[in-house]
């Protein structure tokens, strides 16, 4: 078993082990890991606390909503604008761990901390707010610096052409995975979303959460003339989260497609095995 | 060589960690070694990062035409207690607001001597802790016009409001608030008698309530009945500075 460097001259082939990501990466993936999971559970608790979203500068029970989770009768429902679905036993209206029915937004096991609590809900979350955002700023400065951005991140003039991008779906869409030397470069569609992530949809969730604080607010007033007011923000807020969730999960299924043992392998001693080239 | 770790035992470790991660939350959220310790350190550090970064802003001032249609209320609508309804009977006229504390000369006020010191009139956002925000107007006394009134001491540190509502039937534990000196002397820190162009609803805390613009709702006291300058907040209450902070985990600074 040879280990081959990744960085040497020598083209490491099919087969090989490498060194694919370095300790700060890897270090960086499963701070985010344990940081997403405490903050989408907690935000989901402070939702709880107000289950309605609006549009502009104010919003409150008396003013039209265009989100909203409630229950009527014994039955929960999720309203989007003025379409309203039944979703009793998920959201509205479930049956807590202990048997118990519960006329709230979203269920224990969704939430933390799993039983009602806005204020520890509150502590988790403008913790670990802040966890996540100091790791994206160090990330930032650190590939910019290193050259992680340039090398490996930023698309080549050659992988932003149609026909790359339309050959690259394909290989998607039939779950053709890069093998051999290819499979430690990230494809055009992983740069793309990886880029469109880190450098947008996490800065917005981050600046729209900053918006719904009143202090900041009167230091960086210019947040509300972005977002469009707090409400505003606090309904983009929710939306990026839902965004950063379904990123989440097709990554998920990325990895589980392309072999789950190596892929998580990869990204905790930072080994990996070349996928052998066909033929 | 034999692997101490199968494949399968690698990545049902992995597919259990997430659960893992919320169970042992849970219990970390419980304990509170770990809840006034790592759980504080987001309260530690946005306080002093927005006093770095501007102690002195102000919050946004809104237009007649963007206030809300309908101002909810929350919390405590209506202290309920005897004295106070003898005092909303006489329309306020023989109450009277106790300043003191670590001042050099204690004064109280009744309503005609507050309304008759120079006001302030914001329309500025409420936003709650729960999610939801309200615009409104308020007319009131600077914080500050009133502190210098009295003349703080060198030692005081906090401003401490307490209130004619209570929480709780059996054992009613009086509502209370406190808020540095920053923002007691910020020029938008008011004792707000008026809303929206007239006298301050009872359900909205009156005879007056705190303005404080910079943090959430339940920091803005309403049914103020006492103002008190302290060095420390430890010994009123449970010490944690606020009724929500003392009885549910509330943060102190709620700037955010």
């Amino acid at each position: 078993m040879s280990i081959a460097d990744a960085d040497s001259n020598a083209t490491p082939k099919g087969g090989d082990i490498v060194r694919r990501h370095r300790v700060s990466t890897r270090l960086w993936h499963w701070i985010n890991f344990a940081a997403l999971i405490i903050l989408l559970m907690s935000g989901l608790m402070i939702f709880n606390a107000h289950p309605r979203l609006y549009w502009g500068e104010y919003g409150a029970n008396p003013d039209p909503s265009w989100f909203q989770i409630g229950s009527q009768n014994g039955a929960g429902y999720t309203r989007i604008g003025s379409v309203q679905i039944g979703t009793t036993g998920v959201l509205g209206v479930w049956t807590d761990d202990g048997g118990t029915v519960r006329n709230r937004a979203f269920p224990d096991w969704a939430t933390l901390p799993s039983d009602y609590n806005l204020a520890l809900a509150r502590r988790w979350h403008l913790t670990f707010a802040w966890v996540f955002s100091i790791g994206l700023l160090v990330f930032t400065i650190v590939s910019l610096i290193n050259g992680h951005f340039r090398r490996d991140l930023l698309p080549t003039s050659d992988e932003i052409r149609p026909r790359h991008i339309w050959s690259d779906i394909k290989d998607h869409a039939r779950l053709r995975f890069p093998r051999g030397e290819a499979a430690l470069h990230y494809n055009i569609l992983q740069k793309t979303s990886y880029i469109g992530v880190i450098f947008f949809l996490i800065p917005v969730m981050i600046f729209t959460g900053l918006t719904m604080s009143p202090a900041l607010d009167a230091i960086w007033p210019w947040l509300l003339d972005v977002f469009g007011g707090r409400q505003s923000a606090r309904s983009i807020h929710f939306i990026t989260a839902i965004l950063l969730v379904l990123f989440i999960l097709v990554h998920l299924i990325m990895v589980i497609l392309a072999g789950p043992f190596n892929e998580i392998r990869s990204m905790i001693t930072g080994r990996f095995r070349l996928p052998k080239e066909k033929g | 060589m034999s692997r101490l770790i199968t494949r399968r035992k690698f990545l049902n470790g992995v597919a259990l960690s997430a659960p893992a991660v919320v169970i042992g939350c849970d219990r970390l959220g419980a304990a509170p070694s770990f809840r006034e310790t790592v759980l504080s350190s987001g309260e530690w550090l946005s306080y002093r990062v927005h006093r770095l970064m501007g102690s002195g802003s102000l919050a946004r001032e809104y237009t007649e035409a963007d206030l809300s249609p309908e101002f909810r209320t929350n919390g405590n609508t209506d202290p309920g207690t005897q004295e106070y309804r003898q005092h909303l009977a006489e329309d306020f006229a023989s109450w009277k607001l106790q300043v003191g504390g670590l001042v050099k000369t204690a004064r109280t006020y009744s309503l005609a001597d507050l309304k008759s010191r120079p006001s302030r009139t914001q329309i500025t956002r409420h936003d709650c802790v729960e999610g939801w925000s309200a615009i409104g107007s308020w007319n009131g006394v600077p914080l500050g016009t009133i502190l210098d009134d009295v003349q703080l001491m060198p030692e005081a540190r906090y401003i401490v409001f307490r209130c004619a509502d209570s929480f709780g039937t059996r054992t009613p534990t009086p509502y209370y608030e406190s808020i540095d000196l920053i923002d007691a002397y910020h020029p938008q820190t008011i004792l707000a008698y008026g809303m929206n162009g007239e006298a301050l609803p009872v359900g909205h805390g009156a005879p007056i309530r705190l303005r404080v613009e910079r943090q959430l709702g339940y920091k803005h006291a309403k049914f103020i009945m006492q103002i008190e300058a302290v060095a420390s907040l430890t010994s009123i209450g449970r010490g944690k500075g606020g009724y929500w902070e003392d009885v549910g985990f509330y943060d102190w600074y709620a700037g955010i």
